[in-house]
C-alpha cells in the first residue's frame, strides 16, 4: 500500500493550468523535495497532496485510501490529525502567546488546556525558543515565529509535514537552523516531509528532489530522482 | 590559493615543523586538498630563501631530527600585507563550467551543450547534498561547517547558473550560430 501518493494529478485556477497530470509517490519517513521555477505548480502539488485544494482530476490517496473526494469537514480533520503544515511566514495567530499558538491544534482535537499547554511548552524547549514561550509573535524574530511555526506543526505528532518555502522569509542561518531542527525530528520520529523549495542548497536537505516545469514532472534532469548515494538520509 | 601565506599564518604562533604545519593546515582547513609533505618543504625552502621564514633549532621525539621554522619580521609584515588586502572580486569570468558550454555551442550542437549542463546540475546536486549532510551531522566542527558553508555557497550559486543557462542555451546557441 502506498503512503501517500498523486496520481494524474490536474488542477487549474481559472483558465490558467497549474498541474497537468502530476504523478509522485511519496514513502513512510521520506523528505522530499518538491522544486522549480516560479509558477511550475510545486505549492499547488503540496496542497492537493495535503488535502487542502482538491484537484480538478486525478486522485490523492493517504494510505491507499483517497482522500480527494473527501468532505471539507474530513479533510479538515485529517491536516489536524495526521498532517502538520508549515508556510513561508509562520502564520500565528497575533493576537495569541507562543505557547497558544503552540497549543491550539492540540486544543482543536479536543486535549485538556493543561495537557495541551504542557506539550506545547515541551515542543518550544526541544526547538530553542521555550524563551519566548509567552510573548507574541510581534515580539519574536523571524527565525524564532519560524521554530513556534514548526513546534506548532509537530504538537499533533503528524505522520507528514507539509513545508512550503519555510525559510523563505529567513536569513540564512535562521533559514538553517529551522530546516536542520526540522529534518532531525522528522527522521527521530520517521515523520514524511514534502518540501517545496526553489532553493537548490534547500532542496539538498531532502532524500530525494522532484522538480517540477510547467505543472509538470520535469524529467530532463532531477525529476523523480532516486536517493542519490551520499544523501542525508 | 597561496599556500605559502598560509603557512606563514600558521607560523605566527610560533616555530613549528614541516609534520606539524602540515597537520595544522588540515585541520584549519577542512575540506582543502590535504597538503602534500613535498609541497610543505618546497613551500618552506622558498620562503627560507626570501627571508620570510627562519629556521629554529632541531628537536627530535623518539623520531628522526626534525627542523623547527620560525617567522622572521619581513614574513609578519608580509603576512599583514596579505590579510589586509582586498582580493580583486572575479576580475574574469573564468570557469570551466562556462568555457566548456561555450565550446561545446562552438563545436557541437544545442544538444550537447544541454546534456553537458544537465550532467553537471546533477553532479552539483550530489555534491550539495554530501556537503549538506556533512555540516548537519551532529558531530560537526564549526570549521568544517565554515568549510562546507563556503562550498555550498559556490555550488549553489554554480545551480542556479546552470538552471538559467539550460533556459537560455537554445538562444545562445543561435546567436553563436548565426
Amino acid at each position: 500500500m502506498t503512503f501517500l501518493q498523486a496520481r494524474g494529478v490536474v488542477r487549474a485556477y481559472g483558465h490558467t493550468p497549474a498541474l497537468r497530470g502530476v504523478t509522485l509517490d511519496v514513502s513512510e519517513g521520506e523528505i522530499v523535495a518538491v522544486t522549480g521555477p516560479s509558477g511550475c505548480g510545486k505549492s499547488t502539488l503540496l496542497h492537493c497532496l495535503a488535502g487542502i485544494l482538491r484537484p480538478d482530476a486525478g486522485q490523492v490517496t493517504w494510505r491507499g485510501e483517497r482522500i480527494d473526494t473527501w468532505s471539507e469537514a474530513a479533510r479538515s480533520r485529517l491536516r489536524r490529525t495526521e498532517f502538520g503544515v508549515l508556510l513561508q511566514f509562520g502564520q500565528l495567530v497575533a493576537e495569541l502567546t507562543a505557547a497558544e499558538n503552540v497549543a491550539l491544534p492540540l486544543l482543536l482535537a479536543g486535549t485538556g488546556r493543561r495537557a495541551a499547554r504542557t506539550a506545547a511548552l515541551a515542543w518550544l524547549d526541544r526547538l530553542g525558543v521555550a524563551d519566548v514561550a509567552d510573548a507574541r509573535p510581534g515580539e519574536m524574530s523571524g527565525g524564532q515565529q519560524q521554530r513556534c511555526a514548526l513546534s506548532r506543526a509537530l504538537v499533533t505528532e503528524p505522520r507528514v509535514i507539509f513545508a512550503d518555502e519555510p525559510t523563505g522569509a529567513l536569513d540564512t542561518l535562521a533559514g538553517e537552523q529551522v530546516l536542520t531542527q526540522l529534518v532531525r525530528l522528522a527522521r527521530e520520529q520517521n515523520t514524511t516531509v514534502v518540501l517545496v523549495t526553489h532553493e537548490p542548497r534547500i532542496a539538498a536537505y531532502a532524500d530525494r528532489e522532484v522538480s517540477l516545469r510547467d505543472g509538470m514532472i520535469d524529467h530532463t534532469g532531477l525529476g523523480l530522482d532516486p536517493a542519490l548515494p551520499g544523501g542525508s538520509r | 590559493m597561496s599556500t605559502s601565506h598560509v603557512l606563514l599564518g600558521l607560523l605566527a604562533a610560533g616555530p613549528r615543523h614541516g609534520y606539524e604545519l602540515k597537520r595544522a593546515h588540515d585541520e584549519r582547513l577542512p575540506c582543502a586538498r590535504p597538503l602534500a609533505f613535498g609541497q610543505v618543504y618546497a613551500t618552506l625552502a622558498r620562503l627560507c630563501r626570501d627571508g620570510l621564514v627562519a629556521t629554529a633549532g632541531q628537536t627530535r621525539e623518539g623520531g628522526p631530527d626534525r627542523t623547527s621554522y620560525a617567522l622572521t619580521d619581513d614574513g609578519r609584515a608580509t603576512l599583514d600585507h596579505w590579510l589586509g588586502t582586498v582580493e580583486p572580486p572575479m576580475p574574469y569570468v573564468a570557469s570551466t563550467l562556462f568555457a566548456k558550454v561555450a565550446v561545446a555551442l562552438l563545436v557541437a550542437d544545442v544538444n550537447q551543450a544541454r546534456a553537458y549542463l544537465i550532467a553537471q546540475r546533477r553532479a552539483h546536486t550530489q555534491r550539495l547534498r554530501e556537503l549538506t549532510a556533512l555540516k548537519t551531522a551532529p558531530a560537526a566542527r564549526i570549521d568544517e561547517v565554515v568549510a562546507a558553508d563556503f562550498a555550498i555557497a559556490h555550488l549553489d550559486a554554480d545551480l542556479r547558473w546552470l538552471h538559467t543557462t539550460l533556459d537560455r542555451v537554445t538562444d545562445w546557441h543561435r546567436e553563436v550560430r548565426s
